[in-house]
């Protein structure tokens, strides 16, 4: 690993200045992921005191739950919904502020808040726009004779909870899609226009392939962000309902574990979502060095 | 040169007033509902117009809950997540960097795979060692035979609960693996003749830390700062999960139980105002600082 060529001598003090972080770390992140690891190989008795070995029955038992299959389809419909929605929404307005001259700043402003908003509270007022008795989205839609009640239909909760998630997260595509233009060379796309290229054609030939890297890495981060950072939206919105349609896996892994206090099959599905993390960072580190390479 | 078309530049304008406005809308209508009466937020559809009871519904809300202690409580809880992630990964990136010990890369992994284990996926465990933040030391006790030699008198008294506590809310959330990188990054940039001449003048390690590299990482410390910041106000699963008494938890988790159920009256107009005071500050940190927010955003993922 790099470090420095002048370094300081000392044995002590190095580990001393390392000590608050590795405490930390090993107590709650390496000790609980230890246990999640033991718990999901045990079966605990109710009150949590002995525990018995059973190899891989949380396992064969996660996998042959249909509960399971269904919280991964939400899982898959509700992150690709997220990554697709935020993305697209991120690259329209980034691609407009870079090409207009005056408004720029307010523009950037008045597209960056809603990341600060919490993804709970994202939920909550989403929840009230389209709330089916006291919603105007509601509203709207019944006068366009469209039932619309997200509390009892699937279909709807998911598409209710898709956009709370992905409009707190245009805000990152944007200030992202926005810094990849700026870094595009001006003497490209002027070069296209000089040979007759219209602003659509540059965008979509020039532009788009330049943004690919930038694309990708935001695909990577806006799938982690869906996949573990919209509990407090699907909590405060479906609570993984109406019938599972919104139990996502980081929703099922809580409720099993605090509410149904099934923690063998909770360990297991902990697992299962370390996996996913540990593949998804690989893909975004995978990334990075390519980025270096072409660079 | 490129043509300068100015009919796009207006289409380039609506698209963007268009987008910019439905972005706005759910905290514009949000803010409407929270200064009505509660006839009118239940009126069907609800006006489009701010009323005058904006200041009444958050005192209601206020009175609701313990929302002024939840304020001060995510405050708190921010501003210490923050600090703290900073203070302990200079330190760490500083020991990486400048130092050479054993173990050095193994440290460096460690505080790596972290990046990997974000609290949604070992939260059952989590949430029992911050019950007893000395279990892991009284099951080493037990494994190295060190308690059966004091006759198991000394594990049965380990016990330290973080619940319903400061320490609870925010020590388990410090270790950060993002700017322990952060900051590495930046050291490396750091040019080898400071520490050489440093060295030269007498200075010790802590004293060269002090003096030069602290004071050069003030940029990075701010913007990422501003980041810490809106990422522990806005932390929902853990301090749900370790308060139970509703003085000790946050305002995030405070306007969600705000939310009305399938009730008569359902006081949404408070629900809003109290959604609002929740929002307002780190919305207001990242408006204000957009600077460093943007810079941080963007360096804490090179």
């Amino acid at each position: 690993m790099i470090g420095k060529k002048v370094v300081f001598r000392s044995r002590g003090l190095p580990l001393l200045l390392l000590a608050p972080q590795l405490l930390v770390i090993l107590v709650f992140f390496f000790w609980p992921a230890g246990q999640a690891v033991f718990q999901a190989f045990h079966l605990a008795d109710p009150f949590g005191q002995h525990f018995e070995y059973v190899g891989l029955e949380n396992f064969t038992r996660l996998f042959n739950s249909p509960e399971y299959y269904d919280s991964l389809w939400a899982t898959a419909v509700f992150s690709s919904g997220v990554a697709f929605l935020s993305l697209g929404a991120g690259l329209v307005l980034a691609a407009f502020v870079d090409h207009i001259r005056r408004g720029r700043m307010v523009y950037k402003s008045l597209v960056i808040w809603p990341y600060a908003v919490a993804p709970v509270l994202a939920g909550v007022l989403w929840l009230f726009l389209f709330h089916p008795i006291y919603g105007v989205v509601a509203f709207a839609l019944e006068r366009a004779g469209i039932g619309w009640n997200p509390l009892l239909d699937s279909n709807q909760a998911m598409a209710l909870v898709v956009m709370a998630a992905a409009w707190k997260q245009v805000s990152y595509n944007f200030v992202f899609f926005l810094a990849g233009l700026q870094a595009i060379p001006r003497s490209v796309i002027e070069a296209a226009a000089i040979d007759g290229a219209g602003p659509l054609r540059r965008f979509l030939t020039i532009v788009l392939p330049l943004l690919t890297p930038t694309t990708f890495f935001l695909l990577v981060i806006n799938l982690v962000y869906a996949f573990f950072d919209t509990f407090g939206i699907i909590h405060a919105v479906t609570h993984g309902g109406p019938g599972g349609a919104t139990n996502i896996l980081v929703y099922k892994v809580f409720a099993d574990g605090f509410i149904g206090q099934d923690l063998g099959s909770s360990a297991a599905q902990s697992i299962v979502l370390m996996v996913i993390v540990v593949t998804l960072t690989v893909m975004q580190f995978r990334f990075l060095e390519r980025k270096v390479h072409y660079a | 040169m490129i043509e300068n078309n100015r009919a796009l530049a207006i289409f380039a304008h609506i698209i963007l007033v268009l987008g910019v406005a439905t972005i706005a809308f759910p905290l514009y209508y949000a803010f409407v509902g929270a200064s009505l009466p509660i006839e009118e937020v239940l009126q069907v559809p609800m006006p489009l117009v701010p009323g005058d009871r904006l200041i009444e519904n958050m005192a209601a809300a206020w009175d609701k809950g313990s929302f002024g202690r939840q304020l001060v409580n995510s405050a708190i809880m921010a501003s210490v997540i923050a600090g703290g992630k900073i203070a302990i990964s200079l330190l760490s990136a500083f020991a990486i960097t400048y130092f050479r010990f054993p173990f050095r890369t193994a440290a460096f992994w460690a505080i790596f795979v972290t990046l990997m284990l974000p609290i949604e996926v070992r939260i059952v465990p989590t949430y029992e060692v911050a019950a007893n933040a000395l279990a892991p030391l009284a099951w080493l006790l037990q494994v190295t035979g060190i308690d059966g030699l004091l006759g198991g008198r000394l594990t049965a008294n380990l016990q330290w609960s973080l619940l319903d506590s400061y320490v609870g809310l925010t020590l388990p959330l410090i270790a950060s693996a993002t700017a322990t990188f952060l900051f590495r990054q930046f050291y490396l940039t750091i040019p080898d003749d400071l520490a050489e001449a440093a060295k030269i003048d007498g200075a010790g390690p802590m004293r060269f830390f002090r003096d030069v590299v602290l004071p050069l990482s003030t940029t990075n410390i701010a913007a990422l700062a501003v980041i810490l910041f809106v990422f522990g106000w806005n932390q929902y699963l853990w301090p749900l999960l370790i308060t139970t008494d509703p003085s000790m938890t946050t305002v995030v988790v405070g306007v969600a139980r705000l939310i009305p159920g399938p009730e008569p009256q359902p006081a949404w107009n408070v629900a809003m105002a109290g959604g609002l005071v929740a929002l307002l500050p780190p919305v207001l940190v990242v408006l204000v600082m957009q600077h460093w927010f943007v810079k941080g955003l963007v360096d804490t993922e090179k």
